[in-house]
């Protein structure tokens, strides 16, 4: 993927991002990324049937590749089985770590794929991967 | 002003978050590097010629931060690893054991964290009140707005000199005056303040006062803890050890060593307390009057210089010292900051640790940029430069 369109995906999921807004509904499960190394302040929420993800949507404040990464994030786990979900994760994590991946399955998220030549910027990158994350391992737990 | 005592600005960097932390001048640098190549030992302990030269140059430092802040005796000085340890002993050596449950304790919506949580943590403690005194429209406190929150039941008055986001100077003469009259302690947090404006702890009624030495172009890790020797004498340490007791017994009789030593446990940060001596000696030499003119110049031309930029939204035109917060219309601030450094501009984005503030501005981040003696008109300039060429900001961060 050239440059130009890389930014032209991460811009536009910036300023349009996927399914942001407040999702009062407790079949979804909600998860905060506030953290103190970093002033981004994301609630995303999840809604797993099944084993499926079936839907998610996200609101709050956070720079341009932390909302335009978790837009992509959302919209590549729609549909997707848990099992799936863990191994784009897992792919893409080690993508923005400069590890092995596989690229065919990350589709989109590949934009950020030289992001860790501003290192400053990976955790914005890595602030989706980290919920949903912290949402697997609330899966686990509660079955 | 001044520009080559500090060798960070041989850097092609244009430093402007001095709100967090300051350059140090050679002069202090190489007071540290000294200590450490011609007179390392240890203080309070050894009776060879290092190490009675250390016991000078350390209480010497005392006598000099007494004189910077117009202390009555420098038995009121004792040093600590900076304001947010300052002020946690004076919350948990001092307020503890002096208030009593239903207390007041007045403090902002602009304080830094530790001038918050510490009071949060003693109300759930011992069950003191914390009330937050009301701020203008600018978001600034005003003497007579606090002094009206006063009750029977107010013990403490807890605010930073200079708030470290919206940078509100405020009235401390007139506040702490009015406190002496009612017997309401008066606490200041001059984390901000030290190293910007003179500080007259007497003339001012203050009964303790925090700083850290970073702030103010000493060294890290290193603090000041000022309080009335009457008021220090009720206080407790919160750390026991080496250097602070006179003698303990096996049957468990022990006796402390008096203040400020009391407050000194431990082997002391000696060569922080020797930088912090040098930083005194260097601002005194500069002169705060010359500081604070620099410093209110520089303010006024960059929020003239500010204005003019379509784009940009100022959060606290109205203040006085010299930290500027703004964003950029629809562009969250650590972009900014992020598109700045590109440039190798230095700008701090976030909510400063003044969490409580959102409430009151209506939006949790803002860049702010804070000055110092260093900084240039020439600086401002290329900030400006590079900011009115922000609409190429996402070509630049992404």
């Amino acid at each position: 993927m050239d440059k130009e369109l890389k930014r032209e995906i991460i811009i536009d999921n910036y300023q349009n991002p996927y399914n942001k807004k407040t999702i009062e509904d407790s079949s979804y499960i909600k998860i905060n990324t506030n953290n103190e190394s970093c002033i981004d302040d994301l609630d995303i929420y999840f809604k797993v049937e099944n084993g499926v993800f079936a839907d998610a949507g996200f609101n709050g404040e956070a720079c341009a590749i932390s909302t335009s990464a978790t837009s992509i994030m959302l919209k590549s786990l729609i549909n997707k089985k848990v099992d799936e979900v863990k191994e784009l994760l897992n792919n893409y994590i080690n993508m923005i770590n400069e590890q092995e991946y596989d690229k065919d399955l990350l589709k989109e998220l590949n934009v950020y794929d030289e992001i860790y030549l501003q290192p400053n910027r990976k955790n914005c990158a890595l602030l989706p991967a980290k919920a949903v994350e912290k949402l697997l391992k609330e899966l686990e737990h509660d079955s | 002003m001044n520009r080559e005592d500090f060798d960070m600005l041989k850097q092609d960097i244009i430093y402007f978050d001095n709100s967090a932390t300051t350059f140090k001048p050679k002069s202090v640098l190489n007071a540290i590097n000294d200590y450490y190549t011609s007179y390392t030992a240890n203080a309070h302990r050894g009776d060879y010629k290092i190490s009675l030269k250390v016991d000078s140059l350390y209480e010497g430092v005392r006598d000099k931060v007494k004189d910077f802040i117009n202390a009555k005796s420098s038995k009121e000085i004792v040093f600590t690893s900076g304001t947010t340890d300052s002020l946690n002993r004076t919350v948990f050596g001092f307020a503890k054991h002096n208030l009593k449950p239903g207390d007041e304790v007045i403090i902002t919506k602009t304080e830094h964290a530790s001038n918050v949580l510490p009071w949060l943590e003693l109300a759930d403690e011992i069950g003191i009140k914390i009330k937050y005194a009301p701020l203008d429209k600018n978001l600034k406190l005003q003497a007579s707005d606090l002094l009206k929150e006063i009750t029977p039941k107010t013990k403490i008055v807890s605010i930073a000199h200079i708030t470290n986001t919206i940078g509100d100077i405020r009235n401390l003469k007139e506040i702490g005056g009015r406190l002496k009259d009612k017997n309401i302690y008066f606490v200041v947090d001059a984390a901000q303040s030290a190293g910007h404006r003179k500080i007259d702890v007497q003339d001012m009624n203050i009964d303790f006062l925090a700083f850290s030495g970073h702030k103010m172009c000493g060294p890290t890790g290193i603090g000041v803890l000022y309080g009335k020797e009457e008021l220090l004498e009720k206080t407790k340490p919160i750390n026991y050890g080496g250097g602070m007791n006179n003698f303990f017994e096996g049957d468990g009789s022990r006796e402390y060593r008096s203040i400020p030593t009391l407050f000194e446990a431990g082997t002391q940060n000696i060569e922080g307390v020797i930088g912090l001596g040098t930083a005194v000696d260097y601002l005194n030499r500069v002169g705060f009057d010359k500081i604070e003119e620099h410093e209110k110049e520089l303010r006024s031309y960059l929020i003239e210089e500010l204005s003019k930029i379509e784009n940009i939204e100022i959060l606290n035109k109205e203040s006085e010292a010299g930290n500027v917060l703004f964003n950029i219309k629809d562009v969250f601030p650590q972009d900014t900051a992020i598109y700045l450094d590109n440039y190798n501009i230095c700008v701090r984005a976030g909510n400063h640790c003044a969490k409580l503030l959102k409430d009151e501005l209506g939006i949790k981040n803002t860049c702010r940029i804070s000055l110092y003696l260093y900084n240039t008109k020439e600086e401002i300039d290329k900030l400006i430069q590079v900011l009115k060429n922000s609409k190429n900001i996402f070509d630049v961060v992404i």
